[in-house]
């Protein structure tokens, strides 16, 4: 049995808010659809070539390559816990853990480099998909990444490919490129102003989709949302990429804007609303996970406008993901029912503001 | 929730305006709200609920239209294809390959990849040209937007691959 506690930051180098324009994007990820060539795709795989596909994957983890010494991480050996952990750190989907039902598939894993910020789901929708991640907006240097780890995967074992409809993927909606470029980016500016369904019905006429933080058919909270292209076919990965760039420009720039307004227009009520959102973080005795969200969108935007001294953007991503169910019973060191659950997770962020405030000298 | 304006009719159209600092919601119906010039926002629809619905029904109509199949390789039939979404092995791209022209024009506006041409381990003569062609293209790509870095690094594959050809 895997234990992940001894890894408490596994694979959350990007929290560290180290990329550009970290006050609006969280995170950039890129991930690529690829199966085995000479095995059914996963919903009609048998239990043997399920586990013929992870050992061949395996074989390449022990070459010198990008996910040399990487984690891998069987989901059945897993306990349930540390299966909700890399959850909601958007490190394994729900379709690879099988939530739903509670029994894992067999043979599906996670591998994680713990060098780099790439990594990969074995027997997913997908034999492979082959994901980076990096903080803030960088969907280039993200692409890139993928594109080294695709090649070296490539190399070693033989690809669905097609030369007309390209890497072969179960559902035809990733086929060409198997290409999903994201950026998990915040928008109260937007929100606030009311101008944010003009901007996504906007993306949606230019090929790209938005969803909410935990990925498809999820509930946009806090103002966060995930934008990503909606097409894998016909066009190029840079293209694809460099259209998601432009767009995704152009959204920072409006939120920018909207954010000046709101400054501009309604300083006090802006004011307020920051401070309020802070003050309840730092003295509520019970948050709602929901609650937090909403709460942490109010003191990021209140940080980046300046009109907060602190926290830093590092602590504010490591509260949106540590505060999260599973995080905070990991760290009670037991399952809590939802009312002690939320207990628990206003202690938590009361005691991480409170020493981010003596770190300040507040 | 009464229009503000008419007190008469339904409110269906929500304005919040700030104004000197103060924030302000006025409920208005319809008629009222095109009488003032306000025009509602349309809400974006959920792109993926809409569009997988589309697909769903595109994928059927299609697939029964010229149905081939079973898949020899996985035994995907066309029933299991519309019912789930997904092709059970790469061998079925080649099973539905008329009627997936359909579907996949009408889901990426096209049926022709241009990305990256893979090549497999254990390369052919057609596999390297294809994969040459592909890398120029790419070449091309990143001279255009001058990522100079990019443009040697494909350079060096296409000198290699090149040399591995002529071998």
């Amino acid at each position: 049995m895997h234990d992940l506690s001894a890894t408490p930051t596994l694979g959350l180098e990007w929290l560290h808010a180290s990329g550009p324009h970290s006050d609006v994007v969280l995170s950039t990820r890129v991930r690529l659809a690829r199966n085995l060539q000479g095995y059914p795709f996963s919903i009609r795989a048998k239990p043997a070539d399920r586990d013929a596909i992870l050992s061949t994957v395996r074989g390449i983890v022990a070459r010198d390559g990008m996910l040399k010494d990487a984690w891998v991480l069987p989901v059945r050996e897993l306990q349930r816990t540390d299966r909700r952990l890399l959850l909601e750190r958007h490190l394994v989907s729900r379709e690879l853990v099988n939530e739903a039902t509670g029994e894992p598939p067999l043979a599906s894993a996670l591998i994680l480099s713990g060098q780099q910020p790439v990594g990969c789901m074995v027997n997913e929708e997908d034999h492979l998909r082959l994901q980076a991640i990096l903080s803030g907006f960088q969907p280039v240097e993200c692409w890139k990444l993928a594109d080294r780890l695709d090649e070296e995967m490539g190399a070693h074992v033989p690809l669905a490919f097609h030369h007309e409809f390209g890497y072969l993927t179960s559902c035809p909606t990733n086929c060409g490129t198997g290409l999903r470029a994201s950026v998990l980016i915040h928008l109260p500016g937007l929100v606030l102003t009311k101008e944010i369904h003009k901007v996504l019905h906007g993306l949606t006429q230019v090929g790209l989709t938005f969803r909410g933080l935990y990925g498809e058919g999820s509930e946009v909270v806090g103002n966060f949302f995930q934008i990503s292209n909606q097409t894998t076919l016909g066009k190029s990965e840079e293209d694809l990429i460099d259209h998601l760039q432009k767009m995704v420009r152009q959204v920072i720039e409006y939120e920018v804007r909207a954010r000046s307004i709101l400054v501009r227009d309604a300083p006090s009520v802006i004011e307020d609303k920051v401070w309020r959102a802070y003050g309840i973080l730092r003295y509520a005795r019970s948050l709602s996970f929901e609650e937090v969200m909403n709460l942490l969108s109010g003191v990021r935007l209140g940080l980046s406008l300046k009109l907060l001294p602190g926290p830093s953007v590092y602590t504010l991503n490591k509260l949106m993901i540590f505060a999260q169910n599973a995080h905070v019973e990991r760290l009670a060191g037991q399952a809590l029912p939802p009312a002690e659950l939320d207990v628990h997770r206003a202690a938590y962020v009361r005691q991480v503001l409170a020493e981010e405030e003596a770190g300040r000298g507040a | 929730m009464v229009c503000d304006n008419c007190h008469e009719h339904e409110a269906e159209i929500h304005l919040t305006q700030i104004v000197n600092n103060e924030m302000t919601t006025l409920h208005l119906c319809a008629r009222c709200a095109a009488e003032k010039g306000v025009q509602a926002a349309t809400p974006a629809q959920l792109p993926l609920t809409g569009f997988l619905a589309q697909m769903g029904k595109g994928l059927g109509g299609d697939v029964e239209a010229g149905a081939g199949g079973p898949c020899s390789f996985c035994g995907t039939t066309v029933e299991d294809f519309r019912r789930t979404g997904r092709l059970g092995c790469p061998h079925c791209y080649s099973v539905y390959e008329p009627q997936l022209r359909g579907i996949l024009r009408r889901i990426h506006g096209s049926t022709q990849h241009v990305g990256k041409v893979y090549l497999p381990p254990e390369a052919e003569e057609a596999d390297r040209t294809a994969r040459l062609t592909g890398l120029r293209r790419k070449l091309q790509r990143a001279v255009e937007a001058e990522d100079f870095e990019r443009a040697a690094q494909i350079r060096d594959q296409i000198r290699a691959l090149e040399a591995s050809i002529n071998a």
